[in-house]
């Protein structure tokens, strides 16, 4: 029988036991950031230990990263951006710290070196892992215990998932993106439907992704629930990485390209689980509730829980249009926004800049609107710069920022204070995540820039030309 | 790690689905670098309304708490499970978990219990009427119902052990992994 493209990288990264016990999984790249590694590295000094391989370990600054000038960073943040330095010099870890030129959020940053390749095991203490799956990794979040297990022998103890596959078909409408599809998908799935899997996307519209939106896809696979999305690898993905400063050079290059070309799911391969969504008639999505699934076509209205069906959903919804304060059957664009925000893991690469850019050029944010564009990296903001889209956004009136994972969790100071209503292109809308009290709805870069515009859920189409 | 093996006691239920890890502990108690602490910020903002669940006096003492499906979803944050130890909890019953926030709670001896939607509705109807629910992991048994989990990390939790330990008990096998595979990338040769 055929092999999936996730059971080739799971086995051929499968250490053979001699003791027994589960699976033990080699990790080719682990990335590491400040938040969920202090207590890891605490743990190999306690008991002695050492980083297996430096080599395969990267860690970089993100989530506590101040991105402006107007607030300074608190004490605690510090002392775990120190306590991060410190432990990389003691362990030998490399280190990408602020201000390097080479920082930024960590699932920008792997893609970004050519580190982030087909083939691989990739795993770091964030849930967004799942983000390096589309260049046909296999990646995934994992805990701090994790974290040390991983620090201290490069393998972690895996039970393997199940495999589902869902095909993308029909042509995606030319306004709508990879976040209305991942987010569609969310919402056919449930926050849930992907618990204990790993989901593989498929079809011609993925085919036709740049690596850009395959990136934002498996960003949000966690947020079905699945432990990881992955992407078959082919000439898009290779064009990409050539030439990157970690990517295989010369003979290297070619032997790889061999390997990579060997990856894909073979035709008579067979998941546990498949679904087809036809995209031809998807439109620009928004989220109305607190989770991910609760999401609707910009062209809908709020949804009233009365027609539920399940009662867990329909209490669900109940509880979420209070937390949002928004009344059952509002039409989606007469949902006035105070913020918007553009960046995180999943929106933040250049291509994102780009089509938010292409919508705000000539028009202006809104008088009652706050808006934030934070490039994912140090890298993405020169090239945004070099293209001159950081002054189509400063004329426009957004605020231009330094790279971090700013606004899409609240770490640093930016974020909603209470009540305040934010159109974000982030991956999480839960209660209270970018801020306490704060209500966010998640939207693609392109209508997160109308929206700052228009001052209400729009699309580029409503927009009056200037 | 804590060792677990069996507690009777009394339950609260938070009878809510998809119940994330930014509620479970909000992101601003991420910055500490120390693993204990987090207890008292358990539920935090759920916490300031006085009807919240855990904010009952039944509620005080609990040791089980008992959840609906998809407890734990969303962040890998280890913060969440440690709250939830930390604040007096041994175990978690629900009919389904996140499955990074199912894999910390094994890593650190707070016992995810899974069982049948129905099953949890009963649970959760005993501990309102007040009844206390044993949690047996010798026995895989919770309130009477069943539960799976494999032996591998049945045995790390009734003894404790130090997974890292166990790994590294197989040192030869991860020696000849790596000299079999060449690693795909250096990131000392990037820096």
């Amino acid at each position: 029988m055929g092999r999936t493209l996730f059971d080739k990288v799971w086995e051929s990264h499968l250490v053979p036991r001699e003791e027994g016990g589960p699976k033990l999984l080699y990790v080719d790249l682990h990335l590491v950031h400040e938040v969920t590694s202090p207590q890891a590295f605490e743990g190999l000094r306690v008991a002695g230990r050492r980083v297996r391989r430096p080599d395969l370990t990267l860690a970089t600054m993100d989530h506590n990263v101040v991105t402006g000038d107007d607030t300074p960073m608190d004490e605690l943040s510090a002392q775990q951006l120190e306590a991060l330095r410190r432990n990389c010099e003691e362990f030998d870890v490399p280190l990408y710290a602020t201000g390097s030129g080479r920082e930024g959020i960590v699932h920008v940053i792997g893609p970004e070196l050519g580190i982030t390749q087909p083939g691989m095991t990739i795993v770091c203490g964030d849930s967004h892992t799942s983000t390096h799956g589309a260049f046909g990794a296999l990646a995934f979040g994992i805990g701090t215990s994790e974290v040390e297990h991983v620090l201290a022998t490069q393998t972690l103890q895996q039970n393997k998932p199940r495999s589902m596959r869902i095909r993308f078909e029909g042509e995606l409408p030319p306004d709508s993106t990879a976040k209305d599809v991942v987010l569609a998908a969310i919402g056919r799935l449930g926050v849930d439907g992907g618990v204990g899997y790993v989901i593989e996307y498929a079809g011609p519209v993925i085919e036709r992704l740049s690596m850009e939106g395959r990136l934002t896809i498996c960003n949000m696979s966690i947020e079905a629930g699945a432990r990881a999305g992955m992407i078959a690898p082919d000439e898009t993905t290779f064009a990409y990485l050539e030439g990157r400063p970690g990517a295989p050079k010369g003979d290297a290059w070619d032997q790889a390209l061999e390997r990579w070309r060997a990856l894909p799911t073979d035709d008579d391969a067979v998941f546990d689980e498949e679904l087809v969504i036809d995209v031809s008639e998807l439109g620009s999505q928004v989220t109305w509730g607190t989770n991910p699934g609760m999401v609707v076509a910009i062209d809908g209205v709020v949804p009233d829980p009365a027609a539920m069906e399940d009662a867990d959903e329909r209490a669900a919804a109940e509880r979420a249009l209070v937390y949002m304060a928004l009344e059952a059957g509002t039409p989606i664009r007469e949902i006035e926004v105070g913020r918007v925000f553009i960046g995180s893991c999943t929106n933040s690469r250049i291509e994102d800049l780009r089509a938010a850019a292409a919508v705000a050029r000539g028009h202006h944010v809104h008088p009652s609107v706050r808006a934030m564009v934070v490039p994912g990296s140090a890298k993405v903001k020169q090239q945004a710069e070099a293209e001159g889209l950081d002054q189509i956004f400063v004329d426009a009136g957004f605020e231009w920022r330094r790279a971090g994972c700013s606004m899409c969790l609240g770490m640093n100071p930016d974020i909603l204070l209470p009540g305040e209503r934010c159109a974000s292109t982030s991956n999480r809308n839960f209660e209270g995540r970018q801020g306490a009290g704060g209500r966010t709805h998640l939207v693609s870069p392109a209508v997160a820039a109308a929206t700052a515009i228009a001052g209400h859920f729009a699309d580029a189409r409503e927009l009056v030309p200037a | 790690m804590k060792a677990f093996r069996k507690v009777t006691a009394h339950a609260v239920a938070l009878d809510r689905p998809d119940v994330d890890t930014d509620q479970i502990i909000p992101k601003q108690f991420l910055k500490r670098i120390e693993r204990s602490g987090f207890g008292e910020f358990l539920f935090f903002d759920w916490r300031k309304d006085p009807a919240f669940e855990l904010n009952q006096p039944a509620a005080k003492g609990a040791r089980i708490l008992i959840a609906g499906r998809n407890f734990g979803c969303g962040s890998s944050r280890e913060h969440a499970p440690w709250a939830l130890e930390d604040y007096g909890f041994d175990a978690v019953i629900a009919p389904s978990f996140g499955d990074i926030f199912r894999q910390n709670s094994l890593k650190i001896g707070l016992l995810p219990v899974q069982l049948a939607p129905e099953q949890v509705k009963e649970l959760m109807a005993r501990a309102d009427s007040g009844e206390e629910i044993t949690v047996d992991l010798e026995a895989r048994t919770a309130g009477g119902f069943t539960f799976e989990l494999d032996d591998h990390a049945r045995e790390c939790l009734l003894e404790g052990l130090d997974d890292i330990a166990l790994t590294l008990r197989d040192e030869p096998a991860l020696t000849a992994y790596e000299s079999a595979h060449a690693a795909p990338i250096s990131t000392v040769a990037l820096a």
